[in-house]
C-alpha cells in the first residue's frame, strides 16, 4: 500500500475549546489508485490531506507513505513524492509572481536543472499556451489558474497528488475540462490520487474507492460499484446519495 | 398573470478599450413561478438579475425597451421609487453569506434593522418578527443565532439567515443569485426546499440564477439558458433533457454522473455563431 493511515486523529485547541477535526480514521490507498473522501464541510476530509502534508497537527495515529512513517517536519524527499492542489486557485497562487516564477521555484529549491524547458513542458502538459509563462495570475481565468496550480504540483514529478476540492470553485463546463485533465495526467504518469470533494458525482467519476465522512469520523467505505448501485448501509451515506439524485445517469 | 416583463434588456459598460456589452437583448416575462437563469461565468446571468433592481453601478448602463414590475416602469422609476421597491417588493439573495452579511454586527441586529428603521417597530416586536423569520427557514435555535456574529455560523446557517432577512418584508419577487453554490449538497437540498416552500405558500415569483443546469432543471418551472449576454434557449424545466440547442445539451452533458462510464467528459462547444 502506498498510503497507509492508521487511527489518525487531529485535535485543535482554540479559545479553551477542544475541536476534534479528525477522530480515529484509517484508510489505505494502493499505488495508482484513486481514492475519494466525501462529506459535508467540517467533516474533516480536508484536514486529513493537510495532516499528510504536515499542515495540520497529528495528535494520534500514524501516516505511512511507501511503508515509511513521515518525518516531522516533512523531508525534501516527501515533497518530491507528495504534492497538493488546493480548492481555490485565486488564493493558492502567489498573486505577485509570474506563472514562470511560480512554476520554476520548486525546481530552484530542489536544484533541478533545465528549468526553462521544464516550465514550457509543464504548461503544455496542462493544456496552456506557452505565452502564459510571463503572465500574472490575475490575467488568467479561474480554470486557467487551476491548471497552473496542477502544473505547479507536478513540477517535481510526484507520484501522489492530494486534491482538495480541485473543481468546486469552477463552473460546470470548466470543471469538466479540469477533471478530464486530471484523469489524463493520472493515466499518463501513473499517479495516485487522494481526492476530497463534497460532490458525489465528481468523486464517482474520478475515484475507485470512497470514504464517507461525517463529524470527523469515517462513516462508511464504498467501492465505486456499491455507490452506483446505491448499496450503502449507513443512514448518512444514504442521505448524501439522495441529495445527489440529480447527478444520476438518468434524468 | 405577469409579475415582471423584460423586453430587450441591454447592459453595457464603458471601458477604456471601448463598450463591453454584458447583456445583449434579453427578453422574458415572469409570473408567480420559478424561473431559472443558467449560464457559465460571464454569460450575463448575474447582470440580468441585478439590472431588475437597477443595481448596476457606473460605468455600467442599463437600457431596455420595457422593464415593468407589477405596473411599475423600472427603467423610468426615480431612485426614491426604486428604494421603495428594493427589499420591500423585490428582494435579492446573494451567493456567499461570508461577504453579504455585516461581519461586525450581530445577526439579530441585522435582521431587525429594517423592521426598526422602515416599519418603525418597537424593539421587542422587531425581535419577535425576526425570530419567526428564522423559524420559517428552519433554524432550530433562533435565539442563539440572533445573538451570534456571522463568523460563528456555518455556511448553510448564514445562507438561511440571508433568506430570512429577505423574506421579512414579504416580497413579491425574490432574485436568488447562486444561493446554494457555496453550500454542501445536503445543506443545498434543505435550502432549496425552504425556497420552494416559500414560493408555494406565499405565491412569490422566484428568479433562480445558477451555473448548475441540472439543479435548476430539478428545482425550477422554466429555464433560460444564457450565453455571452443572450438567451440561447427558453424552455420548460421538464423538457430540459430534450433541449434542442447544442449549448444547452453541452451544459447538461459536461457534468459527471454517478454510475457514468468515466470516459472523458464532453467539452463544451462554444461556437461563436450562437453568440451572434
Amino acid at each position: 500500500m502506498l498510503i497507509e493511515i492508521e487511527n489518525l486523529s487531529v485535535t485543535y485547541h482554540a479559545k479553551g475549546r477542544v475541536i476534534r477535526a479528525v477522530q480515529d480514521v484509517s484508510l489505505t490507498v494502493a499505488a495508482r489508485e484513486s481514492y475519494g473522501l466525501v462529506g459535508e464541510s467540517g467533516s474533516g476530509k480536508s484536514t486529513i490531506l493537510r495532516a499528510i502534508c504536515g499542515l495540520a497537527p497529528i495528535t494520534a495515529g500514524t501516516i505511512r507513505i511507501d511503508g515509511k512513517p513521515l518525518a516531522a517536519p516533512r523531508s525534501r524527499d516527501f515533497v518530491r513524492q507528495v504534492q497538493m492542489v488546493f480548492q481555490d486557485p485565486y488564493a493558492s497562487i502567489h498573486p505577485r509572481h509570474t506563472i514562470d516564477r511560480t512554476l520554476s521555484e520548486p525546481l530552484a529549491i530542489h536544484g533541478l536543472a533545465n528549468s526553462d524547458a521544464r516550465v514550457i513542458q509543464a504548461l503544455t502538459d496542462v493544456g496552456l499556451p506557452t505565452s502564459f509563462r510571463f503572465r500574472y495570475p490575475h490575467q488568467l481565468s479561474g480554470g486557467q489558474r487551476q491548471r497552473v496550480a496542477i502544473a505547479r504540483a507536478l513540477m517535481l514529478e510526484p507520484t501522489i497528488l492530494l486534491l482538495d476540492e480541485p473543481t468546486s470553485a469552477l463552473d460546470a463546463s470548466v470543471q469538466a475540462e479540469t477533471l478530464n485533465l486530471l484523469s489524463r495526467l493520472r493515466t499518463e504518469r501513473g499517479l495516485t490520487f487522494l481526492m476530497v470533494s463534497h460532490d458525489l458525482a465528481v468523486i464517482d467519476h474520478m475515484c475507485d474507492r470512497i470514504l464517507v465522512m461525517q463529524h470527523g469520523r469515517a462513516v462508511e467505505e464504498l467501492t465505486r460499484g456499491q455507490l452506483a448501485g446505491a448499496e450503502m448501509h449507513s443512514a448518512y451515506a444514504r442521505t448524501l446519495f439522495d441529495a445527489s439524485a440529480d447527478r444520476m445517469l438518468q434524468g | 398573470m405577469t409579475l415582471l416583463s423584460v423586453k430587450n434588456l441591454r447592459v453595457t459598460f464603458d471601458t477604456e478599450s471601448g463598450v463591453v456589452e454584458a447583456v445583449r437583448g434579453v427578453s422574458f416575462s415572469l409570473g408567480r413561478e420559478r424561473l431559472g437563469i443558467v449560464g457559465e461565468s460571464g454569460s450575463g446571468k448575474t447582470m440580468t438579475g441585478r439590472s431588475i433592481l437597477r443595481l448596476i453601478r457606473p460605468p455600467g448602463h442599463i437600457a431596455a425597451d420595457e422593464m415593468v414590475f407589477d405596473g411599475i416602469d423600472l427603467i423610468r422609476a426615480t431612485e426614491k421609487e426604486m428604494r421603495a421597491l428594493r427589499g420591500q417588493r423585490i428582494a435579492m439573495v446573494m451567493q456567499d453569506p461570508k461577504y453579504s452579511l455585516n461581519p461586525v454586527m450581530r445577526v439579530g441586529a441585522q435582521l431587525t434593522e429594517g423592521l426598526r428603521q422602515r416599519d418603525k417597530l418597537s424593539k421587542s416586536d422587531a425581535y419577535e418578527k425576526a425570530v419567526v423569520a428564522l423559524d420559517a427557514v428552519q433554524i432550530r435555535d433562533p435565539e442563539r443565532v440572533m445573538d451570534a456574529y456571522p463568523h460563528e455560523l456555518s455556511g448553510g446557517m448564514g445562507q438561511r439567515v440571508m433568506i430570512a432577512m429577505m423574506l421579512i418584508p414579504n416580497p413579491d419577487l425574490l432574485i436568488a443569485d447562486e444561493p446554494t453554490s457555496a453550500l454542501d449538497v445536503t445543506v443545498q437540498a434543505e435550502v432549496l426546499s425552504i425556497l420552494d416552500d416559500l414560493v408555494k405558500t406565499r405565491g412569490m415569483g422566484l428568479i433562480f440564477i445558477s451555473h448548475d443546469l441540472r439543479l435548476v432543471g430539478r428545482f425550477c418551472d422554466r429555464v433560460l439558458v444564457m450565453y455571452k449576454g443572450r438567451v440561447v434557449e427558453d424552455l420548460a424545466a421538464k423538457d430540459l433533457l430534450q433541449a434542442k440547442h447544442p449549448y444547452t445539451q453541452g451544459l447538461l452533458n459536461c457534468l459527471p454522473r454517478i454510475g457514468g462510464n468515466r470516459g472523458p467528459l464532453p467539452d463544451l462547444d462554444r461556437s461563436a455563431e450562437w453568440a451572434g
